[in-house]
């Protein structure tokens, strides 16, 4: 209640705020749906998570109702296992890197070859615009792992691409392309680019090409047109773009397991190993939970970015 | 890449040799064609040769899709002509990119950068030429006062106002005081007021400034009452350049009388120097290039004939009121000639009670003497 409403007298602010309290009631009925399906799909499962990670991992898988941190203790540190002193636990510190590392590369990758094709199939003339498009939605026809195996198909040691330059006689030996971080950056490239061209793509078609225009009249060579109208006028596009490819990179699983091989592991397959092979729910659930912490920082420190930058101005 | 063709012809702020260039108009094209290729091929522009003076307010006039804003993006960069060439103070710049001219532009939409503040919109042209900081914040605070926009300098420009966003892209454009301002209708999104308002401070900033101005516009008050000179344009020709009372008075073709102004045609003979008029009337008239002795046809300016009631006497034209409209300061007769010609006549209205003729009346239509135009059909 405002202190202009006070001064309307009691009964009219009775009114007022009984057409307030049904204002609130229908707007709660109406958004019932959507909170109960938050509730079941997002925060129940999340609960659950919350609690296993705080459980004792059971002998074979699942989790005994016992309470216990190790499964948090063990997600950065392990025990030696000859004189039970603490050390860093180097396997997952190294998994988390290369997830962090290998996710930017791909962001950068799918940047570097997105925004040129968003910007290609954004200048084309109308009727030709929604066949490339279309184009670009293809492979989200097949499945993931049919994909990520194509790509073995051509970078295997007898592969295409290999065959190819041998044939060429560029090369007598084939390269090692399988089981490497190339590999797996190369394929979540190929498998997260569409995730970059569309965001792009809406900013650039929306893009009004008279500012270019505008910038090229007022002595901007061509390079400082793109950094000072085109890039800022279709970042919210890029940066949405980085959003959808680098949080699925983070937790990528299919593709490092298929073209990483069992050594090159990333995040995903660790947690996957947890719950698998490793039976240690817990732990599986801690590190889960801490992915989910990563890429809510990112997501912060974006949006921070990105409202000083307007506050800049 | 600094503007190097840019400091050749003196651009912004460096001063030009004016002794060397007087004489030289500070645009002139030769013979440009743009031909657009497409699924039907179209002439935007066809022939067109002008030579546009320094200092000078010149405005392209012509209806819609005749290729005001062709020549104006030729002129600017934007289109590389067909054919012909186009001339700076009497460089040939064919062949400079937009970026490379000393030529600035306020587009028809604006096209204000609508991630910038007002004051960055404005130094943009300054940052890209290189000025030193403080040169740039001092341009722009000069330009900012004389559109008077002082105090909305750290706004957004999507957050002002259309007149406001007008003025903005004026001292945008303003702002690296090129040789030649390009004027796409500045004026055609603003309410009428608004418009008028802003007629006048463009001629003030064009005299401020003394920047040569190319101004489009397709309507024609518009035209006569700012420019130095009119070129009246037609599917991609121009038809006729002369000052608002040469383009007004003696229109050379039957066109050019018809977009400017009202006009009555009439049909006539030439002989000599005199026309006859096939209602009556025999008059002193300048023949036009190209129009041979013959039956031609003249133009009569509305307000340049007087009517009278009664029937016509000698050199008069005879003819009966149809219409009477009456539009405050004047009142407009609407007459069928004895030929069968429709003719209107404007005469402005004195005070006390009129003394002319009404509907139904038989009337005597006389012409002033130079007021008999004979066309180029
Ligand atoms: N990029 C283009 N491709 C094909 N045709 C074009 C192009 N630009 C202009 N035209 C055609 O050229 C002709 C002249 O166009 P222009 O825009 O110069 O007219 P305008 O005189 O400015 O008209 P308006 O008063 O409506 O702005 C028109 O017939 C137009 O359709
Ligand atoms: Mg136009």
């Amino acid at each position: 209640m405002t202190d202009a409403s006070l001064h309307t007298g009691p009964a009219a602010g009775e009114l007022e705020r009984e057409a307030e309290q049904a204002d609130n009631r229908s707007r709660w009925m109406l958004s019932t749906p959507a909170i109960v399906i938050i509730c079941l799909a997002a925060a129940g499962p999340l609960m659950v998570m919350v609690l296993y990670s705080f459980l004792t991992p059971g002998d074979y898988g699942n989790v005994k109702w016992e309470f216990s941190t190790q499964a948090w203790v063990n997600t950065i540190l392990q025990r030696d296992i000859f004189d039970d002193t603490l050390m860093w636990a180097d396997a997952h510190l190294s998994i988390f890197w290369r997830s962090l590392s290998l996710s930017l590369i791909t962001t950068v990758l799918t940047f570097v070859f997105g925004l040129p094709t968003a910007w290609f199939i954004a200048t084309q003339p109308p009727g030709k615009k929604e066949f490339w498009l279309f184009l670009v939605t293809v492979p989200f026809w097949s499945n993931l792992l049919v994909r990520t195996i194509a790509i073995q198909e051509l970078i295997r040691a007898e592969g295409v691409i290999n065959n190819t330059l041998k044939f060429l006689r560029i090369i007598d030996e084939p390269i090692q392309m399988m089981f490497t971080d190339f590999a797996i950056a190369f394929g979540m490239t190929y498998v997260y680019l569409p995730l970059m061209v569309l965001p792009i793509y809406a900013a650039v078609d929306k893009l009004d090409f008279r500012l270019v225009e505008a910038a090229h009249d007022l002595y901007a060579t061509r390079w400082r047109t793109f950094w000072r109208v085109i890039l800022p006028l279709v970042k919210p596009g890029i940066i949405a773009g980085s959003i959808l490819v680098f949080i699925p990179s983070l937790g990528a699983y299919v593709t490092p397991r298929v073209l990483g091989g069992g050594k090159n592991l990333m995040f995903g397959n660790l947690i996957e190993l947890q719950f698998g092979q490793g039976r240690n729910w817990p732990l599986g659930a801690a590190l889960s939970l801490m992915l989910m912490a990563a890429v809510m920082v990112a997501l912060i420190w974006y949006v921070r970015v990105t409202s000083r930058e307007r506050a800049d101005v | 890449m600094k503007m190097v063709a840019g400091q050749e012809l003196g651009t912004t702020g460096m001063a030009v040799n004016s002794d060397a260039v007087a004489e030289e108009p500070a645009v002139e094209a030769r013979r440009i064609s743009k031909i657009f290729q497409g699924e039907t091929e179209v002439r935007a522009l066809d022939d067109v040769s002008v030579s546009i003076r320094r200092n000078e307010f010149f405005t392209l006039l012509g209806p819609s899709g005749c290729g005001k804003t062709t020549l104006l993006r030729v002129i600017a960069g934007f289109e590389p002509p067909t054919m012909g060439a186009l001339y700076l103070a009497g460089t040939d710049i064919s062949r400079l990119p937009p970026n490379q001219r000393p030529v600035n532009t306020v587009f028809q939409n604006y096209a204000l950068f609508p991630h910038m503040s007002v004051a960055n919109n404005i130094a943009f042209g300054l940052e890209m030429l290189g000025k030193p900081k403080d040169e740039v914040r001092q341009t722009v605070d000069d330009m900012l006062r004389l559109v008077q926009m002082e105090a909305l300098k750290t706004r957004r420009t999507s957050e002002i106002s259309g007149g406001q966003q007008q003025r903005v892209a004026l001292a945008r454009a303003l702002a690296p005081h090129p040789e030649v301002l390009l004027l796409d209708e500045p004026l055609s999104a603003l309410d009428l007021k608004l418009r008028k308002e802003m007629q006048i401070e463009l001629k003030r900033l064009q005299n401020e400034t003394g920047i040569t101005f190319v101004f489009v516009t397709h309507d024609q008050e518009e035209a006569l009452t700012m420019s130095d000179r009119v070129a009246v344009m037609n599917a991609g020709k121009i038809l006729q350049i002369g000052s608002p009372q040469e383009i007004y008075q003696h229109p050379a073709e039957r066109f050019v009388a018809n977009f400017i102004g009202e006009s009555n045609f009439l049909d006539a003979t030439l002989s000599g120097g005199t026309v006859d008029l096939k209602a009556g009337g025999r008059y002193d008239v300048t023949v036009p290039e190209g129009v041979a002795e013959g039956s031609v046809s003249v133009l009569v300016r509305p307000e340049h004939a007087s009517v009278r009631s009664g029937p016509a006497g000698d050199g008069e034209m005879s003819g009966t009121i149809e219409t009477v409209v009456y539009s405050g300061e004047a009142t407009t007769l609407h007459l069928r000639l004895a030929t069968g010609e429709p003719l209107k006549a404007r005469s402005p209205n004195s005070p006390g009670e009129g003394t002319l003729p009404g509907q139904g009346e038989e009337a005597a239509v006389s012409i002033g003497a130079g007021a008999v135009t004979v066309l180029r059909d």
